[in-house]
């Protein structure tokens, strides 16, 4: 019983925060807060929140839509608005709900950015997807952070230092002016210190998957897990509050044996552990994921849950170096590694967590994780001789998500494995 | 008891059924088209395999006589034959009493008569050709189905008529044939076994009172081992005929697989994933196989083993007909022509014309055009199958490549033109020496690693 409130809190502090932030977005008017438009991956929220503004990420609206089955009809209207079949559907979503009338997943209108600050161009589309953004608001101020690809696998100096200048020079300058706040390093610190703890905890929680049974699910359950730090509450209290109570709760779970809770109610056997490399489909979510519930197979890592930062590999926000740190965050996130830096923390991730199968999940319309899936999942195969499995379906455009072929091919893969497993033993 | 072990495969356009006994041997085929009732489609290809198996234990117990008597040898393949004869004939009965019956229903008096007379017509010329056929001729053995061989016939014959007398025709045959073919048509083996000895004695009996020169249409050098000699064949095989039919026939476990599966009337433990059976249906027949190309009705897979016939990792196209069986059935209804006739065509092309499209129903587009230009309908179909085969190929690439040996297996590994642009892109891409398997038997790979898996399953729980 204590279990099952301790599991609550988590929740209901995590239904609170977001709660809270879109609670904030609708009262901007009132209060005159300014609102900032941004990306998840390497997203410079810490910044953001020094001066007292309020992020918006379009992608997490775009996902929730997907969720809550509104992306369909969105995405039909950026189509008409003439946006290929073949554009990232983030995009086609995010841009379609603005033409409806931008109202957010909480059912409040967001209101209009007061900045568009893209701090990762990594991914190309992110790029297009400002000009759109550009042309919907005429006007509002743009800041631009060119982010040098890992090409050799390493964030050199001089690549820092690009960065830092970029921020010094662009970011910093139209932050104040649009908030018209000066930047204040000591508030800025203090947020870093907050960030840091975070990463700490989210750390341990994701390596609790090396117990078996593992007590979470790293991708389904992952993707809420990760929720808090992707909309703008990492460098926050609130974030470190729950991700300590976040923890307990596992911790809790570990104790007593307990595997992963899911929508279809707590995994009682784990058959198969699974790395996953992609972000999962949205609009079918809870199918997908029973999917896998079903067969008694539990992701103990995923590639997804990184997008808001790669901190398994030692990277934390440093107090002591502000802008140096926030460019290397920039810099290290995911889809901005090289594909063996991918390859190798895959690998890691398969040998620590002890996972019987490789698994990919090729979105339709994302460049950024598709491209170089294929060579990562034939050099895992190679290197560990571990069995894999590739599927195909999209973000948030449901007409891209066929149950029936995805459940064959997951069959084929689970029995794959099945079979694997007696051979072994 | 000997102990027999069944694999059935639904897949998209055929299914089939495969029976092995306790050496993994195969015993028994049986395939038919799949059709809206899926239990209907299984239990044909069942029934038809475990009727084929009885005739293996039947040559099987008799092989050392057989190589002494080719008579007898031929006298059992004789009985099969017209043991097809009859099971198609009850269902034509039945085809055609639903023509009257649809007939009947569907239009008003003046109509209705002339329908009902042309439907009688039909199969009072039909009837005989048909048993002709399959008595003097080799259509039990042509691989095609009872929906094919009737339509082809009908089609025919009401191609003759006028436009006012074509459409009801087509009417009923469209509104009977789904019916009659989603009906299960009870078959009693030994029935059918003694009418067919009784029909043969027929068939040797009015041979015999002919002078060969009558029949020299029909001039067999087997055909006359038997003829005169009948009587005493029939004596010597009478007990072993007996036997089998009234030999008991004991499936001890079976495996459904095919992208029907889950619609088998099976249990769950005995539902297998269509990438593991044919993988290691494919493996047991070429032990050294490394890869497996399937090319199914509706899918095609790249499937890469290891040397137990287990999967270490598959690539599948379910998204595009154009890389599968279907494209071709449906190129050859732009072409109106058979299936069959395809790959036969191809092969006498003189060049491979480039197909651009790279979806299945725009290329029959392309094709009109082709034909439009004055291209040759063979060279046409020629660049057909090698788009088809190119777009394999980029499957087999992205599964893994190609590992000594490859295995071709599927529907369309029946097609030579198929076989021949595999094998020239196979040894293209992954060098001269890979070893390329294919089998007599590769439509019915997904059965047979079913019928092993049954197998395997059954010794476990033992």
């Amino acid at each position: 019983m204590s279990e099952n409130v301790e599991k609550e809190r988590s929740m209901i502090l995590q239904k609170e925060m977001i709660g809270n932030l879109f609670k904030e977005l609708g009262n901007v008017k009132q209060t005159g807060k300014k609102v900032v438009y941004t990306f998840v991956p390497g997203n410079l929220s810490e910044l953001i929140r020094s001066f007292d503004m309020l992020p918006v990420y379009p992608e997490i609206n775009a996902l929730q839509s997907g969720m809550r089955k509104k992306s369909d009809a969105y995405i039909r209207e950026a189509e008409k608005w003439g946006h290929s079949e073949d554009v990232c559907t983030y995009v086609k979503c995010d841009i379609g709900m603005m033409l409806k009338g931008n109202i957010g997943p909480t059912g409040e209108k967001v209101p209009d950015p007061d900045l568009l600050l893209l701090s990762y161009t990594g991914c190309f589309t992110f790029l297009k997807w400002f000009e759109n953004l550009e042309k919907l608001y005429p006007g509002v101020p743009v800041a631009l952070i060119h982010t040098p690809y890992q090409e050799n696998g390493i964030i050199t100096a001089e690549m820092t230092e690009y960065m830092v200048k970029q921020l010094k020079n662009d970011v910093i300058p139209k932050m104040e002016q649009v908030s018209g706040q000066k930047f204040d390093p000591e508030k800025l610190k203090t947020i870093l210190q907050h960030s840091a703890d975070t990463e700490d905890l989210i750390v341990k929680i994701f390596d609790t998957t090396k117990n078996v049974p593992s007590p979470i699910d790293a991708y389904f359950a992952g993707v809420y897990y990760i929720g808090p730090i992707n909309i703008g509450f990492r460098g926050t209290p609130e974030a470190t509050e729950y991700y300590k109570e976040l923890y307990s709760e596992i911790l809790e779970r570990v104790r007593l044996g307990l595997g992963p809770v899911t929508p279809e109610g707590e995994m009682e056997e784990e058959r198969y552990r699974l790395v996953v490399e992609g972000p999962p489909n949205w609009t079918s979510f809870r199918e997908f994921w029973k999917l896998f519930y079903d067969m008694g197979a539990v992701i103990v890592a995923s590639s997804y849950t990184r997008v808001g930062g790669v901190y398994k590999n030692g990277f934390r926000h440093d107090p002591d170096r502000l802008l140096e740190s926030l460019s290397e965050y920039c810099m290290g996130c995911y889809t901005n590694m090289n594909l063996p830096q991918r390859v190798e923390m895959l690998a890691k991730e398969i040998k620590d967590y002890k996972a019987d199968g490789f698994l990919v999940n090729s979105i339709k319309s994302c460049n950024s994780f598709s491209a170089g899936q294929l060579l990562i999942m034939r050099t895992l195969e190679d290197r560990m001789g571990i069995p894999v499995g590739f599927i195909e379906s999209d973000l948030v455009d449901p007409r891209y998500f066929s149950y029936s072929n995805i459940k064959n091919r997951l069959e084929s893969f689970f029995q794959m494995l099945e079979q694997r497993k007696l051979i072994n033993v | 008891m000997k102990r027999f072990y069944l694999g059935v495969d639904l897949g998209s356009t055929t299914s089939k059924a495969i029976i092995i006994n306790e050496k993994d041997e195969i015993v028994g085929r049986g395939i038919t088209n799949t059709r809206a009732n899926y239990r209907v489609a299984v239990e044909i290809a069942k029934l038809e395999a475990i009727f084929n198996a009885r005739f293996y234990l039947l040559k099987k117990q008799l092989e050392d006589e057989i190589k002494q008597h080719p008579e007898f040898k031929k006298y059992i393949d004789d009985i099969e034959s017209l043991f097809q004869y009859l099971q198609f004939k009850k269902r034509s009965d039945i085809f055609h009493a639903a023509l009257l019956e649809t007939a009947n229903q569907s239009f008003n008096n003046g109509l209705k008569d002339k329908v009902i007379q042309h439907v009688e017509n039909i199969f009072t010329k039909i009837n005989p050709m048909l048993k002709l056929e399959f008595v003097d001729g080799d259509l039990a053995n042509s691989n095609q189905f009872f929906r094919d061989i009737i339509s082809e016939k009908y089609n025919e014959e009401i191609a003759k008529l006028d436009k006012e007398l074509f459409e009801p025709m087509m009417l009923v045959y469209d509104k009977s044939i789904t019916p009659v073919e989603n009906e299960m048509v009870d078959f009693n083996f030994k029935d059918l076994l003694t009418n067919s000895v009784e029909l043969l004695k027929e068939k040797y009996k009015d041979r015999s009172n002919k002078h060969t020169g009558e029949i020299s249409g029909h001039f067999d050098a087997e055909l006359n081992i038997l003829t005169g000699n009948y009587e005493n064949v029939s004596d010597s095989l009478k007990k072993h005929i007996d036997f089998i039919a009234d030999f008991e026939f004991n499936i001890a476990n079976m495996v459904g697989t095919g992208y029907g599966r889950a619609l088998l009337p099976f249990p769950a433990d005995s539902i297998k994933s269509e990438i593991l059976c044919h993988a290691f249906g494919a493996h047991a027949i070429f032990p050294f196989t490394r890869t497996v190309l399937d090319i199914g009705g509706q899918d095609t897979k790249a499937i890469q083993v290891d040397s137990y016939g287990l999967v270490t990792s598959f690539n599948m196209n379910d998204r595009c007909a154009a890389g599968c069986g279907r494209y071709l059935g449906y190129i050859a209804d732009e072409f109106s022509i058979s299936l069959n006739e395809l790959g036969p065509e191809a092969l006498e092309a003189t060049k491979e014309v480039t197909i651009c499209s790279t979806c299945t129903v725009f290329a029959g587009a392309e094709v009109r055009e082709l034909l439009n230009v004055g291209e040759e309908r063979s060279n046409i179909l020629a660049g057909l199958h090698k788009s088809i085969v190119m777009r394999a190929m980029s499957l087999i690439a992205r599964s893994g490549g190609v590992k000594n040996e490859f295995t071709f297996t599927g529907g369309v590994a029946r097609n030579q033109a198929v076989i021949k642009y595999v094998s020239q892109m196979v040894k293209d891409n992954y060098g001269k020496d890979i070893k390329i398997n294919i089998h007599t038997d590769s439509i019915f790979m997904g059965a047979l690693g079913g019928a092993m898996f049954a197998r395997r399953a059954s010794l476990k729980k033992n």
